[in-house]
This record gives C-alpha cells, sequence and structure tokens, in this order.
C-alpha cells in the first residue's frame, strides 16, 4: 500500500522537483479487461513500461487507449487483470493513493485559485509546510517558464500557459509516474509542435516514467521511446517508433502510421510473387498463407532509369499524373491495371518529369519490402 | 503611404458620428424596459416613502417615531430569526438534494426536479392549509405518531414558530434548490478527478473543490430565500396562528388599527431598507471572500 503522505519510492532524492531521477516506476500492466455492455474497451491487453521511459499509446478514437490510461489512473475499474507499479499491485487503490501525476485533456486546473495555488494544492494535501510549499512552487514555475505568473487567475492565461501550469502541477509533488491524456489536442498547430519538445525535455530532465495518449502519428512518433498501438481494445504492436514505421506488423499499424498502398502478393514455398515476378525480401516471411499483401510507402519508392539494382526490387506501371507539391513530387501511377500507387520523389531543380501516360520502373530495397498476410480488416 | 497622408481625415468624424448612433440605437433598444422598470418599481416605491412621511398635516416624522415601540422591535426579531432559520435549513435540505439532482442521469433528474417544482403549481394557500391538516393538533402528523404509540399526548406542531418554520422551509426549497442545481450542472467534474488524482480523497475534494466551484448559486439561492422570508405574509400569518408576528403582517395590521397609508408605509420602507442593506453586506462578504481567495 502506498500512502501519498510518504515518499515510497525506492530512491527518495529529496524535495528537488529537477532530479527526480531514480524515482521513476516501471509499469506492469497484464490481461486488462473491460466491457461496456457488448463493447470491448479493452480486450485482454498486457504491455510493460519500463522504468523512465517514454511510452505512447496511439490509436484512433474509440481503440481504447484513454480507457487503458484510466486504469492506470484509477478512475476506471477493469472487469480483470492486473496493474504493477514496480512490485506492487495497484489495481485496488483509490486515486487518491495511487501518487502518480496527471495532465488531462481540457488541463482541469482549478478555476476558483490562482496558478500558484494550484501549484500548491497536490503540496498541501501532503502536509507540506508553507515556506517548502513556496519554495516548490517557485522552481516548478520556473520550470515550465512561467516564473512571475504565480498571482494570476486560470482565466488570464493563454491556452499554451494553462498547458505549463497543467504539466508542473502533474509533476510538482514528485509523482513516480506521469500520465497524459491527449494534452496538446487544444493547442494550434505551432504551439503544438513546440509544446512537444518542451513535454519531451521535462521528461527527459525528471526522468519520470511517462504514459502519453494521442491519436496523433506525427506527435507519437515524435515524442516517444516506444509506441504502443491500439486498435479494438488491443495493443497490435509495441515497438520504438522508426521500427514501428518501417517494420509494421499488422495492416492496422501500416495503416495507422504514414501513408501506405498495398498491392497484392502470391506466396509459393515462401516466396513472394507480384503479378508473377519474384520478390526480394530481407528474411523469411512471417507468414505461409498464400494470398498476402506488400505494402509500400511513396517515400520509399524511386523511379528508377534502369534495371534493378543488386539490393533492390523492380515493377513497372503507368504513369498517370504528376503534382508538383513545392519540396517534392508526387506521382501517381497504376500498376497491372487497376492497382494505383504514389510515389514521392524530392523537387530537384532543372528535372525533368516524365510524360503521363508513359512506363515507368519503380524500385525499392529489399530491406524496405513489408509483406503482411491478408486479414478480414480492410 | 501617400494616399493615406491625402485622405487625413480619414472619415474619424463621420466614424465617430457613426458609433453614437449605433450606441443610441442600442440604448433605445433598452428603454422599454426602464419604462416598465420606473413606472412600476421606483414610482411605486417613491410614493410609499412620499407616504410615510407626508401625512395631512404636511411633512412628519410621526409615522416612524412611532416605530421605536418595544412591540415593533420583538416583531423584528421574529422576522429575522424565521428568515434566518428558514435559509439555514433550506442549506441544509436543498444542498444535498440540489446535488443529488445534478449527479443523476437526466432523466431522473428532471424527475427529480420535478419533484422540487411540483409545489410551484399549487396554490400558496392550499399549500399551507395542507400543513395544517398535517401538522395540527388532532393532524394526521399527531393522530399517527400516537397510534404508533410513540408519543402519549400531541406535540405542538401548528399555531406557532415551529409550524411556520416547516412551512416556510417547503415553500422556499423551490427557490433555493433551482438557483444551486444550476450553478452545479456547470461544474467540470474532471476537476474533481483532478484533485484525486492530485492525492484529495473524496471528502476534501468535495469541500475544497467543489463546493467553492457552487458558491455563486449557494449564495444566490440564500438571497433569494432570505429576502422572501422577510417579507412573507400567508404561511406565517396561517401556520402561526396569531403567535408569530413577521413584519408583514405587522403591515397588515397598522393599516386595520390606524387606517392610515402612511404608518403602513413607513413599516415598508424600513424592511426595504433593512432588505437592502443585508444585500448590501452579503455582497461585501462574497466579494471580500472572493478577493481573499484571489490573493
Amino acid at each position: 500500500m502506498h500512502d501519498v503522505n510518504k515518499s515510497t519510492g525506492p530512491v527518495s532524492t529529496g524535495p528537488d522537483v529537477a532530479s527526480g531521477r531514480g524515482r521513476a516506476l516501471p509499469i506492469s500492466v497484464k490481461s486488462l479487461t473491460k466491457t461496456y455492455g457488448a463493447f470491448n474497451a479493452l480486450n485482454n491487453v498486457s504491455i510493460d513500461i519500463r522504468s523512465g521511459e517514454f511510452m505512447t499509446l496511439l490509436g484512433p478514437s474509440g481503440s481504447g487507449k484513454t480507457t487503458l490510461l484510466m486504469v492506470l489512473a484509477g478512475f476506471v475499474r477493469p472487469d480483470s487483470g492486473s496493474v504493477l507499479f514496480g512490485d506492487d499491485e495497484v489495481l485496488l487503490l483509490p486515486p487518491h493513493k495511487r501518487d502518480i501525476g496527471m495532465v488531462f485533456q481540457n488541463y482541469a486546473l482549478f478555476p476558483h485559485m490562482t496558478v500558484a495555488e494550484n501549484l500548491a494544492y497536490p503540496l498541501k494535501l501532503r502536509s507540506i509546510g508553507k515556506s517548502e510549499r513556496q519554495d516548490r512552487v517557485n522552481r516548478a514555475l520556473d520550470l515550465v517558464q512561467l516564473g512571475g505568473l504565480g498571482d494570476r487567475g486560470i482565466d488570464a492565461l493563454s491556452g499554451g500557459q494553462r498547458q505549463r501550469v497543467a504539466l508542473a502541477r502533474a509533476v510538482i509533488f514528485e509523482p513516480r509516474i506521469l500520465l497524459m491524456d491527449e494534452p496538446l489536442s487544444a493547442l494550434d498547430k505551432n504551439l503544438r509542435e513546440q509544446m512537444q519538445f518542451e513535454v519531451r525535455a521535462l521528461h527527459d530532465r525528471l526522468g519520470i516514467t511517462t504514459v502519453y495518449v494521442t491519436h496523433d502519428q506525427r506527435e507519437a512518433l515524435t515524442m516517444s521511446d516506444r509506441i504502443a498501438v491500439i486498435n479494438d481494445g488491443q495493443i497490435q504492436q509495441v515497438d520504438p517508433p522508426q521500427r514501428l514505421y518501417e517494420r509494421p506488423k499488422t495492416f492496422f499499424v501500416a495503416s495507422f502510421i504514414g501513408e501506405t498502398y498495398r498491392l497484392p502478393v502470391d506466396v509459393t514455398n515462401g516466396t513472394a510473387s507480384l503479378f508473377g515476378q519474384p520478390i526480394k525480401t530481407g528474411g523469411p516471411l512471417e507468414s505461409t498463407a498464400l494470398q498476402q499483401a506488400l505494402i509500400l510507402r511513396p517515400e520509399m519508392l524511386q523511379i528508377a532509369d534502369g534495371g534493378p539494382g543488386p539490393d533492390e526490387n523492380q515493377m513497372t506501371g503507368t504513369l498517370r499524373q504528376t503534382v508538383f507539391q513545392g519540396d517534392s513530387i508526387v506521382s501517381y501511377i497504376s500498376i497491372h491495371g487497376d492497382h494505383e500507387i504514389a510515389v514521392r520523389s524530392q523537387h530537384r531543380s532543372n528535372q525533368t518529369l516524365p510524360v503521363p501516360g508513359s512506363q515507368v520502373r519503380l524500385s525499392w530495397l529489399i530491406q524496405d519490402t513489408v509483406i503482411l498476410p491478408e486479414d478480414d480488416q480492410t | 503611404m501617400t494616399a493615406t497622408e491625402h485622405t487625413e481625415p480619414l472619415n474619424k468624424q463621420a466614424l465617430k458620428r457613426q458609433a453614437r448612433t449605433q450606441q443610441r440605437n442600442e440604448l433605445s433598444l433598452s428603454l422599454p424596459a426602464f419604462i416598465l422598470v420606473g413606472s412600476l418599481v421606483l414610482v411605486p416605491i417613491g410614493w410609499l416613502f412620499w407616504l410615510s412621511i407626508y401625512g395631512a398635516d404636511g411633512f412628519t416624522a410621526e409615522n416612524y417615531i412611532r416605530l421605536l415601540h418595544p412591540s415593533y422591535k420583538k416583531t423584528l426579531i421574529t422576522t429575522f430569526e424565521l428568515a434566518f432559520l428558514v435559509t439555514g435549513l433550506c442549506i441544509l435540505l436543498g444542498y444535498p438534494l440540489a446535488y443529488l439532482a445534478s449527479q443523476l442521469k437526466p432523466r431522473m433528474a428532471s424527475l427529480v426536479l420535478l419533484c422540487v417544482l411540483f409545489p410551484f403549481w399549487t396554490s400558496l394557500l392550499v399549500r399551507t392549509y395542507a400543513w395544517l391538516v398535517l401538522l395540527q393538533r388532532r393532524g394526521l402528523i399527531n393522530t399517527w405518531l400516537m397510534d404508533m404509540g410513540l408519543i402519549d399526548a400531541p406535540l405542538k406542531l401548528a399555531h406557532n414558530f415551529t409550524g411556520t418554520t416547516i412551512g416556510m422551509v417547503h415553500i422556499m426549497l423551490p427557490f433555493f434548490v433551482l438557483p444551486l442545481y444550476a450553478s452545479m450542472k456547470t461544474v467540470d467534474l474532471s476537476l474533481l478527478k483532478a484533485a484525486a488524482n492530485l492525492g484529495a480523497s473524496p471528502v476534501k475534494a468535495f469541500w475544497q473543490i467543489y463546493v467553492p466551484l457552487t458558491l455563486s448559486g449557494l449564495g444566490a439561492g440564500v438571497i433569494l430565500v432570505f429576502v422572501l422570508s422577510l417579507g412573507f405574509y400567508v404561511t406565517p400569518a396561517l401556520l402561526g396562528g396569531g403567535r408569530v408576528m413577521m413584519w408583514a403582517m405587522q403591515i397588515e395590521r397598522s393599516m386595520a388599527v390606524y387606517a392610515d397609508w402612511g404608518a403602513a408605509s413607513a413599516l415598508g420602507v424600513v424592511l426595504l431598507v433593512m432588505t437592502l442593506g443585508i444585500l448590501w453586506a452579503f455582497a461585501r462578504l462574497t466579494g471580500a471572500m472572493s478577493s481573499v481567495e484571489g490573493k
């Protein structure tokens, strides 16, 4: 059992917000299930989050990512399963005894308190003396670059400032775990991108285990150590951003992250062929299914001048249209009749574009070749 | 650059005129309301005040000097006692009720609110007589209690201060619950989650977050009930059985005894001034509280 009034982390580093390293705890989720009527919000979800890791739960709305976060925070009671913070089972602990920081989607700042009072609230609840409270509030304000704004009312703050206050309030009592529920979704694009870096910088500085929920794949790729892609209450894949992008394990992951096109391939004796033409792969195929699909991304393809190199695959198609987009040129190419794919190439000046209707060769690296078995999802 | 220099006046005067015209038009929209409030509120009050200081023999303070008599002081104390008690009981009963209604699902909430509002659709007089039927010496409550053997002699529930209080609380409760319910509906419940997440037990979150956020509705309800109670007539007259003398009843009596508008008007003016004084004090108090919280 954790008492909020005591610091029970394995290493207590004293009251310095900025040196919370070592207090982080790993999270271990096992076989979580939560149903609402006939709807499976969480379907046997297991995931291990390392100590000090920045883990993003990525998925479309209704995928169960927020439900999972709310189970961690203690606001949703699952039907079954287990949640460990470190070695302690916390599933039966009420939210106010879990001692974890959380940034809510709408910030949830107390409107009847000033910025400083909002920050001091969790410290008051932990019976921390007035002078130390003041000290820590000031340091937390500096941490999120809001020094001197302590006396402001919440109404007098901009969206970005509220975001920072919410962040400061979530970490001021040195929680061992930080949860964030789409915290940047209310900000405009420029501010959002700036805050992504600030949130990540704060995480690195505090070394706190962070679970971040978003539906924005770019945000997830930018900020995370690892990303857990969730769909239909199930975890599809947990991997670092680059691996997730380059080696998606399911169609859902491939299509949810980045732009993808699929071409049907036939598999015989472990060899894939695209419209009768064999394709080389980096390793053995994951599945022996006869009908599989080749996953292609526009920027992995190149319009080739000659035949395939030793480390390349190649196919031919008919150029339908080219679109100039400034930094890049997108060519839409039909393969074998009715399969259309796009190729993105970098813009170079004085470049002559192929004429629509002409035959083009497309090549891509063997190591970029991803072939996944067809499933019932489309 | 040069273009703006050439048209130097930049229509400054015309734009200003336009702004003034617009302001006048907007003001004229509220003119009917001004006239209505003026003719129905300000004029009668002014007339009342005039009557209280201007008698048959010209200006006089006689009507006010008469109020220094001890019997008026007793009435005043009773009036305020009852108003405070009724307001306090409304808070105790109404806050949990409004809270319940605000937490229920919409369908159940409207059912609860319907129960709160239902008495509104019945005449005040009928409701008061209904309480009399329930509370009197041989009324339903006393009969039941005696039949069950809980009491030997009937309780004195009607024709006294107790009966008046019960009736008044029942009649005032909707006035208290409705503004409070409205302000409770606007409280963002994620704030309570945030409080819990920061380490506040449900009891602490309720007192430190929820109650402060509903203070505006609470204040509105308190003022409504208190002010209405100060001037209440029917219920105290019937349920008090003549033993509870309220200020409004004193007004009625002076009309009967002195057959003179002056005496009654003076009583009305005193009640009005005291009510305004209390509203002012209340505004000062809550204003001071919110400015303390703002620090």
